[in-house]
């Protein structure tokens, strides 16, 4: 009994660290104004640049550089199409998704020769992986949870805290009010964008590094999409998003232990189905920020 | 040697079809309330962005405190102690108070924001000019009074001696005003110069110590306020004379049209807004309706209109019953509605002025023809548009310029011109000359009467007492969702109209 009640927990928290990256990333950009539902792919080519990078280079840690590097940049290319050329952010969000999916292939072709990649290294701490100990323990909670942690922490107090913070929120809300007052609307917007590409990115190599050692043709799955809910579930809050990140995962983690009355699938869609009842109830209600979705242009 | 705080000498800014700004001169001196007036698009703008940064001259001088200077953007000009508060409120509304006067300006350690600080910052500046503002409180929960001190915090806070102030009180009701000027009054106690713009002249007359007055892009006069009359700067603001009091006939009222009997309806929060509304209106007379702002106005015309449910009550127009009908239906009985809020009831912003004559009444030929589907005729539309344009003066005259770039005064002129058109029985015209500039509001007053003399019955609500009782044969005041008293216009004195309206007799 403890035995599965702990099993599922630590199952549970593996399966929130995506989540959370990827909402994280969506509560950072949205934040600031801008729509990124790019996430998904963000993540998909993280993963896919982790697995290649480690590969062939042989170190995880390179690896997974490479795929926040990656996922900054596609979050930069998302900023420039967005903020600077004004164009809708769904479509460049879906752009970029598409473009992930080819391209992931691609160069698993083109690298590889095959869309299945096993990673040839996991993510060591120095020194402490020599423990044995710590080595059973990150054997069930992975290096990067930690991390994880250490961010949703960090990005609490930087949004709400800082003069990063504000300036950011502000160009959400109201753009134009914040310019007025001398804050550099697309330079936050820019900012926003790349640290959340970055941090699906991130997601991407938890996902093909840590979780399921491998690289599979379309390994993010919609985690990227479930990452968006559970940033508006935890109403574009670091913390929020965070507890809908372990809601979500719990569901997944509990799934092989329930009774096969109901198909799984009914069971993959209780994070959608959650995420509807919060945006369409009137208690608890989430606000966006006010301009998300809108380019700003000085007049 | 007069001590300037801000002289503008000689500034030309001409834009690639216009002179905005023709060889004006501003003076304002230090610690005084400067009134600068004149209709929209008189250039009155456009010198105050130049003074504030957001445009360069292409000739002409800046001084300020006495130092010629010149401004290549807004920080510039902060720098140099102006500060603006714009017409429409530059505030974050999940924000507190605090936040939004900071930002962009955060005390900090090492990027931290130190709250207590701007607290207390904010807290002081509020004290010191008897703002009464809480710092901490989110600006989504303050009324549209306090956001105006908000934003006079915020120019304070970055150290404005000159304040500029765009049409404050456009989005003020009439005892905000008040406490409004008692604000203005302590700024300049404390030795701050004010520059307001305006459109009200009873607002001139009544706070400022001297008034610039601009047209077509030229300065026109200058004159002490003391040595002038509403009549003379209303003269120089259009360059013919006004007429302030709207001349009318004595009405010749005929049937009812109109009749209101035990209305009742609820407001947004599903909280009773009419309590048992009585009323009636006969063809070729204005009924006025006059009242503070939210005690019912808006609920009222609202379920007359079809766009709310009465939940008691009844509305007859010509004897049929009309409550219960969808809005088109009761368009369609004759009923036409100026709405309080032309942006957001009155016009589609984004389409042509064309397009925004024939709403609510698309769907009739000649401006669709059927071909299997309706289809609408671009032909029918522009000849429409263009008659009315012509009819009410519009300007500009392109029917095919979005409405969105017109002035207000010419945006309400398309609603007012659109509904008077189709000469219903029932005119209602709610706040109708509300951030219109005095030449428009002078032809739009004298629109409505001539609706009235054509036997239309009218119905105009409005804020401005001097509104309703130049246009009214019969003025009600409204209170707290219950008529409280009828009178007619030459027993309707300010006074007796102001204690009804607070509901004190």
């Amino acid at each position: 009994m403890m035995a599965t009640l702990w099993a599922i927990l630590a199952s549970t928290i593996r399966l929130a660290v995506p989540y959370t990256l990827a909402g994280l990333g969506g509560t950072y950009s949205e934040r600031a104004g801008v729509v990124n539902i790019g996430l998904e792919g963000q993540m998909l080519s993280g993963a896919f640049a982790a697995v290649a990078v480690t590969n062939i280079l042989g170190s995880a840690w390179l690896g997974l550089l490479a795929a926040i590097g990656v996922g900054m940049l596609l979050g930069l290319i998302h900023g420039v199409v967005c903020i600077s050329c004004k164009a809708d952010q769904i479509v460049s969000g879906l752009a970029i998704i598409i473009f992930s999916a080819g391209i992931t292939v691609f160069c698993s072709w083109l690298l590889f020769d095959k869309t299945q990649i096993k990673a040839i290294a996991t993510l060591k701490v120095p020194l402490l992986h020599e423990m044995d100990f710590f080595k059973a323990f990150f054997s069930q909670i992975p290096p990067l949870v930690f991390v994880t942690v250490l961010i949703v922490l960090v990005s609490h107090v930087l949004l709400f805290k800082t003069v990063i913070g504000l300036r950011l929120r502000a160009v959400g809300e109201y753009p134009k009010a914040a310019d007025t007052l001398g804050v550099n609307v697309y330079r936050m917007r820019y900012l926003a964008v790349v640290i959340s590409g970055g941090l699906a990115g991130m997601g991407g190599a938890y996902l093909s590094l840590e979780h399921a050692h491998y690289f599979v043709k379309g390994i993010s799955a919609g985690r990227g999409f479930i990452g968006l809910a559970a940033m508006i579930f935890g109403k574009w809050t670091p913390l929020g998003t965070a507890g809908a990140g372990l809601l979500f995962g719990f569901g997944e983690a509990v799934k092989p232990y329930l009774p096969k009355v109901v198909p799984s699938q009914f069971i993959d869609m209780v994070p959608y189905l959650l995420t509807i009842f919060v945006l369409a109830s009137a208690i608890g209600r989430a606000t966006p920020p006010a301009s998300v979705g809108i380019p700003y242009s000085k007049e | 040697m007069t001590d300037y705080a801000v002289e503008i000498r000689n500034v030309t800014k001409t834009f690639p079809l216009v002179t905005a700004n023709d060889d004006v001169t501003l003076l304002v001196e230090k610690g005084e309330i400067h009134a600068l007036v004149g209709e929209n698009g008189a250039g009155k703008s456009t010198l105050m962005n130049i003074l504030y940064g957001l445009l360069q001259p292409d000739s002409g001088s800046l001084t300020i405190d006495g130092k010629q200077v010149s401004f290549n953007g807004p920080g510039d000009a902060i720098t140099a102690g102006i500060g603006m508060v714009h017409q429409h409120f530059m505030l974050i509304p999940p924000l507190t108070v605090a936040e939004n006067v900071v930002l962009g300006q955060e005390p900090n350690r090492r990027g931290l924001i130190d709250m207590p600080t701007a607290i207390r910052t904010v807290q002081a500046l509020s004290d010191q000019y008897g703002l009464k503002v809480d710092p901490t409180a989110k600006v989504e929960t303050l009324s549209v009074g306090i956001e105006q001190r908000i934003e006079i915090i915020k120019v304070l806070y970055r150290g404005a001696d000159v304040l500029i102030l765009d049409e404050p009180t456009a989005v003020l009701a009439p005892q905000e005003v008040e406490e409004f000027f008692e604000i203005l009054k302590a700024l300049k106690a404390q030795g701050k110069t004010i520059i307001f713009i305006t459109h009200k002249l009873h607002e001139v007359m009544a706070i400022s110590d001297r008034v610039t007055v601009m047209r077509l892009g030229k300065m026109v006069g200058a004159v002490k306020t003391a040595d002038t009359s509403t009549a003379e700067i209303a003269t120089l603001m259009v360059g013919r004379q006004v007429l302030l009091q709207v001349d009318r006939g004595s009405a010749k009222p005929g049937d009812t049209v109109l009749s209101v009997t035990g209305l009742e309806a609820l407001d947004n929060k599903a909280l009773p807004a009419l309590k048992g509304v009585d009323l009636s209106v006969r063809a070729g007379e204005i009924l006025g309706i006059a009242g503070v702002e939210g005690n019912g106005q808006t609920e009222l015309v609202e379920v007359i209109t079809g766009l709310r449910p009465a939940t008691k009550g009844e509305v007859q127009l010509a004897g049929k019953t009309i409550d219960g009908l969808s809005p088109r239906a009761v368009r369609a009985h004759g009923v036409g509605h100026i709405p309080e809020d032309r942006h957001r009831r009155g016009l589609v912003l984004e389409y042509t002025v064309a397009d925004n004559t024939i709403l609510g009444i698309h769907y009739h030929p000649p401006f669709v023809k059927s071909r299997g589907v309706d289809v609408l005729d671009p032909g029918a539309i522009v000849a429409k548009a263009e008659r009315l344009v012509a009819e009410f003066d519009i300007r500009p005259t392109d029917p095919l310029n979005p409405a969105g770039n017109l002035s207000g005064g010419n945006q309400q002129k398309v609603v007012v011109a659109r509904e008077m058109d189709q000469q219903p029985q029932l005119l209602i015209a709610a706040q109708p000359t509300r951030g219109v500039d005095v030449g428009s509001i002078e032809f739009i007053h004298k629109r409505l009467i001539e609706a009235r003399d054509g036997g239309t019955a009218v119905l105009v609500i409005s804020a401005d007492l001097e509104e309703v009782l130049s246009l009214s044969d019969r003025i009600a005041v409204i209170y707290e969702g219950e008529i409280v008293g009828e009178l007619a216009p030459e027993e309707a004195t300010e006074e007796r109209l102001g204690l009804l309206m607070t509901g004190a007799s």
